[in-house]
């Protein structure tokens, strides 16, 4: 399915395309490149895309972007995610980068945001505690202003790949009386600082994806601060719209979608009692995928005439997620008996993983995709949000 | 349909909860898995002390004739402990399937062994190809004079690594997939020319890719009639139904009153999980496709013991009924403890894997509602 697309927009798609074809580093395609890729090896394809000026689609050009249009940034979303590209780290490009240019200081925009788009920094996200899940404005941590530094203590969690990271971006509460929304603020902590200690949370699958970052007495100079004290919700937000705008995962599903038929043609006889549902769970699936992407295509042409997208990316988050996880788990199934099997991480040649090389990440991605309905805002709270923001109830 | 339990049958599942409650809570079963063995052999032996390996046996080959049910009730305390030991793979699969269609000397030779616990079997059925088709068989065993020769590749051989003993099928005649011509033979596991390659299970366990090049087997291993391997393994597959929808079962239970638990105890905005409207009927719905799962397993279990006719076909409604039901309950499990469901240190995510495997063995709820369906 395509937007219809101007003679230049077509030309710009198939810039794009040839551009991936030509430039995508062959190291980044192993089997599951979330997880058996180092730190170098996945900035590698963010290099590339920085020194070609594509790093941050989202950003105006004044501060780095390639100032493309709507149908541009969703052009290139589309051929990237449709080649199986590794997506630039979005902590740093798509999260941080915004608030930073939206709403901080001239020092801290010429500080941040070069090292942000050459990767030079790579930066997690302090949002989420123990004990908080999707509500964000329970923040525990604190923050006590000394002299011309503040004092943080707390405990962030579920931090994705903090092992890697350079920066923290952190709602601290730096009020204690006000209303839970009222007393956040938004910090950017150096991960170098005393009093910073990452431990790595091992999940189902067995990767090693997201950490506990402990703070203990960390000064952090207060020329970190991100806009005003006790503003810090204001600028969450923003940054979680932008989150969730990117979570129908379209290329991806229809990917697997493509290697899920691949698998049951190869490996299902027509006579296996299960052939017939196999195909038609898949149909119901792609029919799915199908009304999805028609959705998103629907308004991004929307969205270019100027019209505001409303709650569409919950809508985007709860479907794309819910797409996702079903095709992982008919994978899954559809390996059969090696279903069974599992590989072992820090993942190494010297294990021995049986049955076809196609089939050797299925139980990972079945299992991990579980966390999808989970994090970003659970799907419970993504339909509380259009029950809210749309129906109005 | 309750199942009023005997006195007896209290009586194992008493001991059995209380020797698991002592030995076998998450953290213990945390550091079994991580042995370079996989299990633990003392536990295997205090399970044998209670006489759970003889406990499904009749009499008459010396077991404690607790049938089925004897079965079920260890594999729900199994389920609930996610215990690993190769009970259902040793005495559910291998004993029955030699209670079943071995001759009056394989019983007297290889029965008392596994009610003792003193040797461990695994089962070897799958291939490569063969999905979860028991006629699906290319490994060959040519007859030469008082022995057998077996040759090909058996598939994701669960316990393998741990087994004295395996029973492996291979074809004795017909051509590929023909449903005549399959045959199970016992082979001992360090036979010469046969290897494996092992690797871990998605919940824990050990299984080998097992390779045969003209594996030597005496005559008297053959396990039934030769040909006739296929149906001897179809009733095998009943019983390891029950026993694994039993399994599945009791961690159900222990999925269903940890996520209630946790709704009660886990604060968001303000208040508990659990007044959330949304979650307390996602709950209910977990609550019914328990109760229904209970009731399912407990009239395919009095089936088999009473040997009713169409006890394969229940077998496959109950894979595919528990099977979709205990998939749900794991799944809205982990969402309801969100990302504390993905952690591996909690327990939660251990019994999604336990179910996603469960779902895998002997056909996922898919092949049993289409076997249903056409039988």
């Amino acid at each position: 399915m395509e937007l219809s697309l101007s003679k230049e927009d077509a030309a710009f798609r198939d810039e794009v395309r040839t551009f991936i074809a030509e430039n995508y580093p062959p190291e980044m395609r192993v089997p599951n490149p979330e997880t058996d890729l180092t730190k170098e090896q996945m900035l590698l394809w963010h290099r590339i895309l920085h020194r070609r000026g594509w790093i941050a689609p989202l950003w105006p050009k004044e501060y780095g972007g390639p100032g493309w249009s709507i149908t541009q940034r969703f052009v290139f979303e589309q051929e990237t995610s449709r080649a199986g590209t590794l997506p630039p780290l979005a902590f740093s490009v798509t999260m941080v980068g915004p608030v930073i240019y939206t709403f901080g200081n001239d020092a801290q925009k010429r500080k941040f945001l070069p090292r942000i788009l050459s990767g030079e920094d790579w930066w997690c996200q302090g949002y989420s505690e123990p004990g908080s899940g999707s509500d964000l404005a329970s923040v525990r941590t604190k923050a006590l202003r000394d002299g011309d530094h503040y004092i943080v203590n707390g405990h962030k969690t579920w931090t994705t790949l903090a092992q890697h990271a350079d920066w923290i971006f952190c709602l601290v509460r730096t009020d204690p009386a006000a209303k839970p929304q009222a007393g956040i603020s938004f910090l950017l902590i150096d991960m170098k600082s005393p009093g910073v200690t990452v431990r790595p949370i091992i999940t189902i699958d067995g990767a090693h994806e997201v950490n506990d970052v402990f703070l203990e007495d960390v000064r952090v100079p207060a020329e970190n601060l991100i806009g005003e004290e006790n503003k810090g919700w204001t600028y969450a937000k923003f940054l979680l719209g932008n989150e969730r705008t990117s979570m129908a995962g379209i290329g991806r599903s229809t990917r697997y979608l493509d290697r899920l038929k691949r698998i049951v043609k190869s490996d299902i006889p027509e006579d296996d009692p299960s052939f017939g549902e196999f195909t038609r769970d898949i149909a119901r699936v792609e029919l799915d995928l199908i009304a999805l992407e028609a959705t998103e295509l629907r308004v991004v042409a929307q969205m270019a005439r100027g019209i505001d997208p409303g709650a569409a990316a919950s809508l985007f988050k709860i479907r794309g997620t819910e797409i996702f996880q079903r095709i992982t788990e008919l994978t899954h199934q559809a390996n059969g008996n090696y279903g069974l099997a599992i590989r072992e991480h820090p993942v190494s040649a010297n294990h021995f993983m049986p049955g076809p090389d196609y089939g050797h990440t299925a139980s990972e991605k079945y299992l991990n995709s579980r966390k999808l309905s989970i994090y970003g805002g659970s799907n419970e709270i993504q339909r509380n949000i259009i029950a809210k923001a749309v129906l109005g109830l | 349909m309750d199942i009023q339990l005997t006195e007896e049958q209290e009586l194992l599942r008493g001991s059995l909860q209380r020797l698991l409650r002592d030995q076998y809570d998450f953290d213990a079963r945390r550091k079994i898995v991580a042995t370079d063995e996989g299990f633990s052999r003392k536990h295997w032996n205090a399970f044998a002390e209670l006489g759970l390996c003889a406990a499904p046996f009749q009499e008459s080959s010396g077991g404690l004739g607790g049938g089925p049910l004897a079965t079920m009730i260890v594999m729900q305390e199994f389920g609930r402990n996610l215990v690993v030991e190769p009970f259902f793979e040793t005495v559910v699969l291998a004993g029955g399937l030699i209670e079943d269609a071995g001759t009056p000397a394989q019983c007297e030779a290889y029965l008392p062994p596994i009610m003792g616990g003193e040797s461990i079997w695994a089962l070897a059925w799958a291939e490569a190809r063969s999905r979860y088709d028991f006629s699906n068989v290319d490994t060959t065993a040519r007859r030469q004079g008082e022995s057998y020769v077996l040759s090909g590749t058996k598939a994701a051989v669960i316990g393998a690594p741990w087994a004295d003993k395996l029973i492996v099928s291979a074809r004795t005649s017909g051509g590929p997939r023909d449903r005549s011509g399959v045959s199970l033979f016992v082979v001992d596991r360090h036979s010469p020319n046969l290897h494996l390659q092992g690797f871990r299970t998605i919940d824990g366990r050990r299984a080998a890719e097992m390779t045969l090049m003209n594996v030597q087997v005496l005559a008297e291993q053959l396990l039934g009639a030769e040909g006739e391997g296929v149906a001897v393994l179809e009733a095998c597959r009943d019983r390891a139904i029950a026993a694994l929808c039993a399994e599945a079962v009791g961690a159900m239970t222990e999925l269903n009153s940890s996520t209630l638990e946790y709704s009660r105890t886990r604060k968001q905005f303000g208040v508990a999980l659990g007044t959330f409207q949304v979650l307390q009927h996602r709950m209910v719905d977990m609550f019914i496709a328990l109760e229904e799962a209970i009731s399912f397993t407990h009239h395919l279990n009095l089936s088999l013991a009473a040997r009713e006719p169409h006890g394969s076909k229940l077998a496959s409604g109950a894979k595919t009924k528990v099977g979709y039901a205990a998939r749900f309950i794991a799944e809205q499990a982990v969402q309801l403890h969100g990302g504390m469901g993905m952690s591996d240190e909690l327990n939660v995510g251990h019994y999604f894997k336990r179910i996603a495997s469960i779902n895998t063995q002997y056909g996922d709820p898919t092949y049993h509602l289409m076997r249903y369906a056409q039988a």
